[in-house]
This record gives C-alpha cells, sequence and structure tokens, in this order.
C-alpha cells in the first residue's frame, strides 16, 4: 500500500459489486425520508436497478482474475459465479417481495436497505480469500437476515423466529470466531492461500490447534448451511419468516455459507483431504436423512420446505466431500439450481392468502391446480425439480453431484442419497396431489396475483426447465468458473 | 522486576492509607445513632420503593446509538498514527468509512431517533 | 513475563463458561451475553496468538471483532425488547412504559 502513496490502488470494477450494493443499501436509507405517497414502491425499483447494476458490472470483468486488498478479497470465477448467483437472488427477492411486502403491511424502505446489505454480506463471503474477511461477510449477512425474519414486528412468530435465529445464529458465530482464532495460532496467518502454504510445508495434523480450528470452523459455517446437527434453527427461522425473506434466505444465505465452505474446502481443508472426509460424510448423511424423514411428517409448507433445504445442503455435503474441482463445479451447479427452485416453490407462497392472512398449509393447497392452472404447473415443476425428476434442472444437478461422488469412490454415500431422494419424492407429490386430488375444507384460499411476483415464478420455471434440458451450459459455467478459483 | 518496584511502593501507600484513615475513624469517631442517620441517603431524596424497577425504553436506544458510533472511533486511532505512511489512499479509505457512519447518523436524525420527547 | 500460554488457557475457559452458559441459562438476555463471552475468548486467543507470533494482524482483526460484536448487541437487543414488548402487550400500562 505504501508503495503507491498518491493514487487509488483499487480495481474499481472488480469491486463493481460491493460499491453498488453498499450504494444502494445507502442511497435507500436516506430515501425514505424525501416525500412519498404510501403505495409507493420506489424502494423495490431502486434496489431492482441497483442488483442489475452489480450483475452487470460483474459482467465486464467476467474475465479478469486479480487479488485485492492485500489478498483479502480476491476477484476470480468462484466470486463472479457467485455473485451473479447472488444478484439473482437478490432480483428475484425483491420482484416476489414487491407486492407481498404491501400485502402484508411491512412496506417499508429498511426492509429492501436490510436485503442489499445481506447481498452484500454474500458477495463478501464468495469474494474472501481470508477468513476475516468470511466472518465479516458472513455477520453482515446474518445480521440484515436476523432483523429481515422479525420483520412482521406485530406477529409474535415473526419474532420468535428472529429471536430462535439471532441466538443460535450468534452462538454459531463464536465457535466460528474461536475456530479463525485457532487456526491463526496454528499457522501465523488467516489468509487461505497463505495457510495453506504453510500446510504443505509442515504437516498440521499432529497440531491440536489446527485440528480443534478447522472442527469449529466446520461448525460454524455448518450451522450457516443447517447441516444437522446443527440445524435447529432453520425450520422455525424459515416457518415465521415473512414468506418473502424465507425465499431470500432458504436460497442466498446457503448459497453462501457453501460458496466459503468451497473456498475453504478448495484449499485450506483441501491439503488434509483425507482427514475430513470421515467428519463431513458423517455430516452428509445426517444430514439428509434427518432433513427428508422430517419433512415427511410436515403440515406447513414452509416447515416441510425448511426440512427439504436441510436435506438438500446434505447433497451439497456430498459434493464438497467428493472434493477437488469437479466436486466444487458440481456444489456450485447444484446450488444455482437449488437457488431457483427454492425462490420458485416460496414465491408461489407468497402469492396465496389475502392481506396479512397467510394460507401455508398443505391443506391449503387443496384444489389449487384446477383454479389456478399456472400456478399448480409452477408448483408441480418445481416439486418435480426438488425431487430431482427429468426432466428438470434439479435431476440434473443430482446426477452431476452423485456422478462426481462415485467417480471419488463415495458409493455408500451415493446409495444414501438416491434412497433419501426417492424418500423425498413422497413429500414432494404429496403438495402436488393436494393440489389436483383433494377439494378444499373450507373457504378455497385466495391467490393475491401480482405481476412482479409472477414474473419471478415464471423465470424461475423457465430457468428450471431450461437447465434440465441444457445443463451443460450452466455446468461448463461452474467448471470454469472453478477453474479460474485455483 | 525492578522497574516494578515503584508500582509496588505506590499500591502499598495507597493500602495503608486507605486503611489507616478507616480504621482510625472507627477507633475515635463518637457513636450516636438514629433512625435518620441509619437511612442510605442522610441528606437525600427517601428512597421510594424497589431500585430494580423498569426504565423508559429510551434509554435502551441511546445506549446502543452511543455503543454503535463509539465503536467506529476504535479505527481512527491506528489510522491517525499510521496517517503519514497511508497517505492519499488512507484518507479517503477513512472518508469512505465516515461517509457510510454519517450516512447512519442521517437515517437516525430523520428518523427523529435522538429527539427525547 | 506472562507466558502467551496462559492467556490461551483463560480463553479456552472463558470460551468453554460462555458455550454452557448459552446451553444452560433459559434467559435470552444471560444466553446473549454469554455469546458475548464466547466473541471476546477469541479476541483474547487473537491477542496472545498475536503476541506469540510477534504479527499485528491479530490484534487489528479484534477491532474488527468488536465491532461486529457491537453491532450484534444493537440488533439482539432490539429483536429481545421487541418480543418482551409483543409478549406483554395484555398490559396497556406497560406497553405505554416500553414504547421507544
Amino acid at each position: 500500500m505504501s508503495g503507491v502513496p498518491f493514487l487509488l490502488p483499487v480495481d474499481w470494477w472488480a469491486l463493481g459489486a460491493v460499491i453498488a450494493l453498499s450504494g444502494g443499501a445507502m442511497a435507500l436509507l436516506l430515501l425514505e425520508f424525501l416525500p412519498h405517497g404510501p403505495e409507493s414502491n420506489r424502494a423495490a425499483l431502486v434496489s431492482l436497478v441497483t442488483l442489475l447494476a452489480a450483475g452487470a458490472s460483474v459482467f465486464v470483468v467476467r474475465d479478469s482474475r486479480r487479488a485485492l486488498f492485500d489478498g483479502m478479497f480476491v476477484h476470480d470465477g468462484i466470486t463472479v459465479f457467485f455473485t451473479f448467483l447472488f444478484c439473482a437472488i437478490g432480483i428475484l427477492s425483491v420482484l416476489l417481495s414487491w407486492d407481498y411486502v404491501k400485502r402484508t403491511r411491512i412496506n417499508r424502505t429498511e426492509y429492501y436497505a436490510l436485503l442489499l446489505s445481506s447481498t452484500l454480506g454474500m458477495v463478501i463471503m464468495a469474494g474472501s480469500n481470508d477468513l476475516i474477511t468470511v466472518f465479516l461477510g458472513l455477520e453482515l449477512m446474518s445480521l440484515a437476515l436476523y432483523v429481515l425474519v422479525g420483520f412482521r414486528r406485530s406477529h409474535l412468530e415473526s419474532n420468535e423466529a428472529s429471536l430462535k435465529y439471532f441466538l443460535l445464529g450468534a452462538f454459531a458465530s463464536g465457535f466460528l470466531l474461536y475456530g479463525i482464532a485457532l487456526l491463526y495460532g496454528a499457522t501465523g496467518t488467516t489468509n487461505l492461500q497463505k495457510m495453506t502454504a504453510v500446510m504443505s510445508d509442515s504437516p498440521m495434523l499432529e497440531n491440536p490447534l489446527f485440528v480443534v480450528g478447522a472442527l469449529l470452523l466446520v461448525v460454524g459455517l455448518g450451522f450457516k448451511v443447517s447441516a444437522v446437527p446443527f440445524h435447529m434453527w432453520t425450520p422455525d427461522a424459515y416457518e415465521g419468516a415473512p414468506t418473502s425473506v424465507t425465499a431470500f434466505m432458504s436460497a442466498g444465505a446457503k448459497a453462501a455459507g457453501f460458496a466459503a465452505l468451497v473456498r475453504v474446502g478448495l484449499s485450506t481443508l483441501g491439503a488434509v483431504r483425507t482427514d475430513w472426509v470421515p467428519v463431513l460424510s458423517a455430516i452428509a448423511i445426517l444430514t439428509m436423512t434427518v432433513g427428508n424423514v422430517t419433512a415427511l411428517l410436515q403440515n406447513n409448507v414452509k416447515r416441510m420446505l425448511a426440512y427439504s433445504s436441510i436435506a438438500h445442503a446434505g447433497y451439497v455435503l456430498v459434493a464438497i466431500v467428493a472434493g477437488g474441482r469437479d466436486g466444487a463445479s458440481a456444489a456450485l451447479f447444484y446450488l444455482a439450481v437449488y437457488s431457483l427452485m427454492n425462490l420458485g416453490a416460496f414465491g408461489i407462497l407468497t402469492l396465496l392468502g389475502r392481506g396479512t392472512e397467510e394460507r401455508v398449509l398443505v391443506s391449503d393447497l387443496a384444489g389449487l391446480g384446477f383454479r389456478h392452472p399456472g400456478l399448480g404447473i409452477a408448483m408441480t415443476v418445481f416439486m418435480l425439480a426438488l425431487g430431482g425428476i427429468p426432466p428438470t434442472a434439479g435431476f440434473m444437478a443430482k446426477v452431476y453431484v452423485f456422478g462426481v461422488a462415485l467417480k471419488a469412490g463415495l458409493v455408500p454415500l451415493v446409495i444414501i442419497g438416491v434412497l433419501n431422494s426417492v424418500v423425498s419424492v413422497f413429500y414432494y407429490l404429496r403438495i402436488t396431489v393436494a393440489m389436483y386430488m383433494e377439494e378444499p375444507q373450507a373457504e378455497p384460499t385466495h391467490v393475491s396475483w401480482a405481476v412482479p411476483g409472477a414474473l419471478a415464478v415464471l423465470a424461475a420455471v423457465a430457468l428450471t426447465l431450461w437447465w434440465g434440458v441444457q445443463a451443460h451450459a450452466l455446468l461448463d459455467q461452474a467448471q470454469r468458473s472453478v477453474l479460474g478459483g485455483m | 522486576m525492578r522497574e516494578y518496584l515503584p508500582v509496588l511502593v505506590f499500591a502499598a501507600v495507597a493500602v495503608l492509607f486507605a486503611v489507616s484513615t478507616i480504621g482510625v475513624s472507627t477507633i475515635i469517631v463518637p457513636r450516636r445513632s438514629s433512625a435518620r442517620k441509619m437511612a442510605p441517603y442522610e441528606c437525600g431524596v427517601e428512597p421510594v420503593g424497589d431500585a430494580r424497577q423498569r426504565f423508559e425504553i429510551k434509554f435502551y436506544l441511546v445506549a446502543v446509538l452511543f455503543i454503535l458510533f463509539d465503536i467506529e472511533a476504535v479505527f481512527l486511532y491506528p489510522w491517525a498514527v499510521a496517517f503519514r505512511q497511508l497517505g492519499l489512499y488512507g484518507l479517503v479509505e477513512m472518508g469512505l468509512f465516515i461517509l457510510v457512519l454519517v450516512v447512519g447518523y442521517l437515517y437516525l436524525l430523520f428518523k427523529r431517533a435522538f429527539d427525547w420527547n | 513475563m506472562i507466558p502467551a500460554s496462559w492467556s490461551l488457557l483463560l480463553s479456552a475457559v472463558v470460551f468453554t463458561i460462555g458455550v454452557i452458559g448459552v446451553l444452560v441459562r433459559r434467559n435470552a438476555i444471560v444466553i446473549f451475553m454469554s455469546v458475548e463471552l464466547m466473541l471476546n475468548s477469541g479476541n483474547l486467543a487473537f491477542v496472545a496468538f498475536a503476541r506469540q507470533l510477534n504479527s499485528l494482524d491479530g490484534q487489528v482483526f479484534v477491532f474488527f471483532v468488536m465491532t461486529v460484536a457491537a453491532a450484534e448487541v444493537a440488533v439482539g437487543l432490539a429483536i429481545i425488547v421487541n418480543l418482551f414488548r409483543l409478549r406483554e402487550s395484555v398490559f396497556v400500562d406497560e406497553i405505554n412504559l416500553l414504547k421507544g
């Protein structure tokens, strides 16, 4: 830094997404105080523009690779891939929130400011090449999410969800931080590259500081991606949060946690891979099984999808266990597809109900397929995709993950994964069955149609089907990102 | 360890002084106790009720805002110390940092978080 | 001079107290305080390691962690206060008292 005292050695374009998102969030905070009508939705519009600008600025430098801020933040393939993904998740979430937050009377400028801050945290996590930056990004993302989950301030459920999420999330942050401190003590650095270099010079596994530190790191990140046995907060937080927030966090927060895991897995833990395979395999098996089996018992669709999201974290963990570049690109592919399917499924839930009422029980979906054919077809597509049935992208994602795992010789993991996928089809189909084969018991659920929300769902359906047929395009992208990331 | 000797002497003198003044006064002072004298505040307001009552939420807001802005000062000190080495880069960086804080401050100001009533 | 291992031992003890506090206490505020203990034990470990390794990095991280902890306090207490307010919403005069 001191070498160029009179220049600003900052690569503006590579930081474009970060700058745009922070600028947008700050602008929104001040925008609140300019006069506007009660029905004004300009905050949503500003966030949409911000997210598009962030995506566009990354697009300009999508092929360049460089390290910024003394190697604390890197602009490489993985950063570009995840920044696109987070911008896409943000855009779809804003579209889904557009009318939902108006209808449920949480239409506040802060809602969108927090959404952007959270997205910013995710982008920072994906681009972090240093454990301290990972921690800061994770906290930025999480703190914004804690508030978003409790945004329906007058609802007891929303507040309780927020409190549980906050306490367990902060607990996990404590583990993560202590893990980072121990790794710093063991290797003398928090930079992932330097850490890998130190480890290749000296065997670290005899060092208890390193072993415990890495374990705590896995616990901390495991909380964020809701891997069993660190998943307790997930169903409560997902159920109590405003549905648009559930959509956003189920896709974004999980992808961001995995972005950090992929990076750590490719560098630091990758260097001592063989010793982590048993631990991570056990977590993956537990996560898939507990998630799917518990989901079978749920009557609330939000809660069911929460357990389903736990199970999906298990599938991604299988790819991480497989390791290497192939494993990483399969994980990237899976995360992109998973984000779409989940945003779509939760997006449909945001359309259900009138005013502030929430209709998210399986029985509320009864007969929906015939009264609203478009909605029924879209939900069916997402359920098939989540269950991993062709010709959807969900099928291709599972094929790649299990293929990579087979190549790595993880036969038991693949068998358990496939069995779990079969189990999961039961509860996904239960939703479809309710929509087409059951009659509503009470008053049929009102659908609050809204153009932006419908557009978001339509986009998710189209991409889920498109990537099912043209999977190689996305997979190529994922593979190139991982190659450029090392 | 030699350089700590003055500290030790200082501590010893302090303890000795405190103990001796209190000790001497307990010995030589005449005791004429009365109910009024035994009250917690002999010459203040009579204590009413329990001290563990709830107080207004506004205090909490002030405390939180104070912590948030107070902690930022921690970054200004290292920057000020290394100001010459960091040069323009550091100045601009710190300017951006302050800008973010100012936006937060303006938000609070417009939100009337600082109005007591 | 106190050896770094003592500070590390202390930080491990504080961390453990924090973890046990989170697991066994039932008051949201106390749980929250235990979490803060965990974060601060991390800080102590950072400082101890920084001194042992003769590098400044660890000390700088402590500043960042302190900032994060402050932000966490603000958000966490706000959530707890809001929940408290809702739970007691049957008593009108108490709602008045807690209006922020």
